[in-house]
């Protein structure tokens, strides 16, 4: 894979943000449909082991989305938002529940830069609070030094200690 | 706990989570990640009643992110480390469900891509018609 194909996550500590930046070998208007169209999405979003058992998607400004993942032990994981801005084939503005924590919405900005037929595609995902954004995402520092033992937990989790 | 060895709940994150989702509970949780601790000294820094340090504790109890002795009388509360360690395990799936996904659209696209290289051969003129009338 070549270097700039890698996934970028990157978590802000002052704001409840992550975005992530992935370049993708295909013109924009190509990576929109595949991001907007059911036939397509199905196809690549979620992990292999998953099924996608609900794709729904109402591609218009107020219209709706709901994707349901199955694991392979039959667990369901839904999400699904409210499209708020349409743009083919450069942007658009959706919101994201988690269905395990409903009152958890976030507003995600898709941006897809090309440049050579490559397409750059940014998420920026806006939590309402970092809490509620770190409730999805544990940062890296977290799980790192998880790993290296639970001795010093408190200089593992700095949200933690900022808010206390 | 016997959770450690197996995957975590729906509702099981959804405690836990919401247990973490309080700023007093985790000024309790930072403390304990210092060393066992009693009612009273996790209650001492927060302008508290009783009854609501113990329904923290509770919280935190049932979320499995700590445990509290039975048997001695003081009931020393201790961080159970391994309910952080599924949740922090858990969340970095976010990070390889984006790869994963990555992977498989670029799959996607290349199919697509295929298709429509193939399409713009099969429709040769028309593009050429159209490339001489666009002004460069």
């Amino acid at each position: 894979m070549a270097p700039s194909q890698k996934l970028e996550v990157i978590v802000a500590p002052d704001k409840p943000t992550i975005v992530t930046r992935r370049t993708v070998d295909a013109p924009r208007a190509l990576v929109f449909d595949a991001w907007t169209k059911p036939e397509y999405i199905k196809r690549w979003l979620g992990p292999r082991n998953m099924e996608m058992v609900v794709c729904d998607v109402d591609l218009r400004v107020g219209g709706g989305y709901r994707f349901v993942h199955r694991t392979p032990d039959g667990q369901e994981f839904g999400f699904h938002g409210t499209y708020r801005e349409i743009s083919r084939p450069d942007r658009m503005v959706s919101t994201y529940v988690f269905e395990m924590f409903p009152d958890a919405e976030a507003v995600e900005t898709l941006v897809l830069e090309e440049r050579d037929g490559r397409t750059t595609v940014i998420t920026t995902t806006v939590h309402k609070s970092i809490q509620n954004r770190d409730a999805h995402l544990a940062n890296g520092a977290m799980e790192a030094g998880m790993n290296e033992g639970y001795a010093r937990l408190d200089e593992l989790l700095p949200d933690i200690r900022r808010a206390a | 706990m016997t959770t450690a060895t197996s995957r975590l709940s729906a509702d099981d994150l959804d405690a836990t989570f919401a247990a973490l989702a309080d700023r007093t509970r985790r000024a309790m949780i930072a403390k304990l990640a210092r060393g066992e601790a009693s009612v009273l000294e996790l209650a001492e820094p927060h302008d508290m009643s009783q009854p609501a340090i113990s329904k923290h504790l509770k919280v935190l109890e049932r979320a499995g992110l700590i445990t509290r002795s039975r048997d001695a009388q003081r009931r020393p509360c201790r961080l159970e480390p391994r309910r952080l360690k599924l949740v922090a395990d858990w969340i970095a799936t976010y990070r390889e469900y984006w790869e994963e996904s990555y992977a498989r659209l670029d799959d996607v696209l290349q199919e697509l891509q295929g298709q429509s290289t193939q399409k713009e051969k099969s429709h040769g003129t028309v593009t050429k018609t159209r490339s001489h009338r666009r002004p460069r």
